[in-house]
């Protein structure tokens, strides 16, 4: 039997509804449809002339070895992203989950990154491994290393990463955190009963049942790394050296706000969410299997 | 109560509305942050002391792209500002957007202002004049490249302080600062400006052909010429020494300068109010390198900053245009250019107001300001060193800096680099031709 709650009135669910309904419509799905129309058109900077030119858009930027470039620059940094962003939280939520003393305070200092705003810690990050002037920079030299993102492509990348992935550690920590207070000690005391070693009973017992956070951490952290890195990438490198961290979303501002190109930044954008929803599906449909509830 | 509260709506709105009335506002949208903001609120203060009909309302909007992008907006909303400041590379695009600017030409005839395209310098009006000879936006600040030395790094080095003329020579000094242990011989900044666009125009060699984009839109780039692959080659050959150390897509460089890291510079000559404020070092501004086996280098070099267009918007009274032609003419005036060239640092727009800053004896006291006049006037410009107007151009450069990192880096050789930005810049072309048919 499934318990549900029925409401009487016709109405009144709709209306309970329709705000979120608007908000949706005004700020997600008319802009989207928007995009779609644009991208199928070709205008100038000011909108003086609109022709329609079909998939002309999407030929061009497929044709475009840099566009698809884009696309691999943007799975390195999801997958880089995503990877060590959920393996870090995670290591440091065991920690904390086994804290006695100062716990408080260990985790609130975590938690910390999150509150900073992604051009700040982009700024941050660029600070300490400015060329020349950073800190760490200087640090490096000492070891012979010679750091210099503005023109080596995959420094730039690792910067990116690195500062990325700092500023979404804490969200992660969050929930594995809350995932791991969850799991029952009877579990984990008996297997430790039974001679399991900590790693043993972390990769046996604990892991498993951490699979829907970790999953769900999977879903956001790629959303993360589409879309809302994009704070920290203008902040540093503006998708430099040569393209070296041009990922899709940056390019997709950096066409439609910076050179004003409209039809291709639009097409780009359309492109991009059929990435995000492809994603998304095969994520439910294929790895959620494999998620213990 | 409501009666009272209506009379007092009906009261303030009368009081707001009455000196709107009498004085009509100029928008002006504007890029100049900092000590340059104050200066261009200093220049709308004065000209509304000087009369009372019009008001100009200077408005920061923030950088180059971000204020045209604010600008595009307000257009396709129907409100545009009344003048906004663009800079050079987006002179194509909006040069192309007929009806949503009209040319300061059209702007001074209309007003009837007295207006001659004559008095202003041709390196710095051609920038922004169409083929027919009409002055199409107001040059506002520019600029362009020199070269500088950090004579104590010379000194430090063993070598005399005396600036290199030909990029031979640069290399050469390069090497010998390299040896006396000097880790960063030599920087730039804005590299497709510096090494390619002002580049083209000191050795008088196009950057596209219809006279670099001015006479159509139907242009191609020319920058996979021998010459440019060798310069660019050269610049590669240096980073991989250790002869160049490259420092960004904008002015990065200047801070590498400037605190005494890097020995010599190219960068824009506004690059000199900030060297002069961190105050580390002794230096000298120059004349651009240049390589002296070509044939009529150097030529001149050309400017960068930006202009000011005038915009249109549906319901815009004539007496708008007309605050904005008197503002326009206030502000091509000698003495008010000179203030603003001697304070900022920026070139002075009318020959007028060279003359007048020059007997000043201003230039004796700062050579460097003379100098940027100089080598923008060194010769009568050619087709090739007038400027140049290429759509998409914001784009354009970004093709350019990507292909010469790739250089800088050595993942390409320049040959191939330079071959991938004409084929990639003239891309962006086509579409800006397709587009603005």
């Amino acid at each position: 039997m499934d318990k549900r709650v029925v409401f009487r009135s016709a109405w009144l669910p709709y209306a309970l509804l329709a705000p979120q309904i608007a908000i949706t419509i005004v700020f997600f799905f008319w802009p989207a449809a928007q995009a779609v129309w644009f991208a199928f058109q070709l205008q100038d900077a000011f909108g003086l002339h609109t022709q329609f030119v079909g998939l002309q858009n999407f030929a061009a930027l497929f044709a475009d070895e840099h566009y698809l470039g884009s696309f691999r620059t943007t799975a390195v940094f999801s997958i880089a992203v995503a990877f060590s962003g959920i393996a870090i939280s995670l290591l440091l939520a065991s920690m904390a989950d086994r804290v006695l003393r100062g716990a408080l305070a260990y985790k609130t200092l975590l938690i910390w990154p999150y509150a900073v705003a992604p051009a700040v810690a982009g700024v941050l990050w660029g600070f300490m491994f400015a060329p020349s002037i950073g800190i760490v920079t200087y640090v490096l030299k000492g070891f012979g290393i010679d750091w210099n993102w503005i023109i080596q492509g995959d420094q730039a990348m690792l910067l990116v990463v690195m500062a990325s992935v700092w500023k979404q550690i804490s969200y992660n920590f969050l929930f594995f955190l809350a995932g791991l207070q969850s799991i029952p000690r009877s579990l984990i005391e008996a297997a430790a009963i039974d001679g399991a070693s900590p790693l043993r009973r972390f990769w046996t017992v604990v892991f498993p049942l951490l699979s829907p956070t970790t999953f769900f951490l999977l879903v956001v952290n790629i959303v993360y790394a589409f879309f809302d890195t994009f704070g920290v990438i203008d902040a540093t490198t503006q998708g430099g050296p040569a393209q070296a961290t041009q990922i899709l979303v940056y390019k997709v501002y950096y066409d439609g706000v910076k050179a004003a190109d409209l039809g291709s930044s639009s097409a780009q954008s359309v492109i991009l969410m059929f990435i995000v929803i492809t994603l998304t599906v095969i994520q439910f449909r294929y790895v959620e299997r494999k998620v213990q509830y | 109560m409501k009666l009272r509260l209506l009379a007092a709506a009906l009261a303030a709105a009368g009081a707001f509305a009455a000196p709107a009335q009498a004085q009509t506002e100029i928008q002006w949208w504007h890029s100049m942050g900092g000590a340059l903001g104050d200066r261009v609120n200093g220049l709308a203060e004065k000209f509304n002391a000087s009369q009372k009909e019009y008001k100009v309302v200077a408005t920061y909007k923030g950088q180059y792209p971000v204020s045209m992008t604010a600008a595009i907006a307000a257009f396709r909303a129907g409100n545009p500002p009344h003048i906004l400041q663009v800079f050079e590379v987006g002179t194509a695009t909006m040069m192309a957007a007929k009806g949503a600017i009209v040319p300061v030409a059209t702007v001074m005839k209309n007003a009837k202002e007295p207006f001659d395209p004559k008095a202003y310098l041709p390196t710095v009006s051609g920038y922004y004049t169409d083929l027919k000879g009409n002055m199409l936006s107001l040059p506002f600040n520019s600029s362009t490249a020199l070269f500088y030395i950090n004579k104590d790094a010379f000194k430090k080095a063993g070598l005399e302080p005396v600036a290199p003329k030909t990029w031979k020579e640069v290399v050469a000094t390069a090497e010998k600062l390299k040896a006396a242990g000097i880790d960063c011989p030599y920087t730039t900044a804005w590299p497709s400006w510096v090494h390619i666009e002002n580049f083209s125009a000191w050795h008088n060699v196009p950057i596209g052909t219809k006279q670099n984009g001015m006479g159509g839109v139907d242009t191609k780039f020319t920058i996979d010429s021998p010459l440019h692959v060798r310069h660019v080659a050269m610049l590669g050959d240096m980073a991989k020494k250790g002869l160049f150390v490259y420092a960004g897509r904008t002015n990065q460089g200047d801070a590498k300068f400037s605190s005494g890291e890097c020995a010599m510079f190219t960068g824009s000559a506004s690059a000199q109010a900030g060297i002069k404020k961190a105050g580390k070092i002794d230096w000298s501004p120059h004349f651009l390198p240049y390589h002296d086996d070509v044939k009529g280098a150097p030529q001149n070099s050309i400017i960068g900053g930006a202009s000011l267009w005038v915009m249109a918007a549906k319901g815009r009274k004539p007496d708008e245009y007309k605050g904005v032609a008197k503002f326009l003419s206030f502000l091509s005036q000698p003495e008010i250019q000179m203030e603003w060239h001697t304070g900022t640092g920026y070139v002075p727009i009318t020959l007028a107001a060279y003359e007048l800053t020059r007997k000043s004896g201003y230039y004796d006291k700062e050579p460097g300001a003379a100098l940027t006049v100089q080598q923008l006037t060194n010769k009568a410009p050619t087709a090739n060193s007038k400027g140049l107007r290429f759509g998409n151009f914001v784009q354009g450069r970004e093709v350019i800096e990507e292909e010469m990192e790739a250089v800088f880096a050595g993942t390409k050789d320049a040959k191939t680099a330079m071959a991938d930005a004409v084929r990639r810049g003239n891309d962006i072309l086509r579409k800006f031709q397709a587009a603005n048919k």
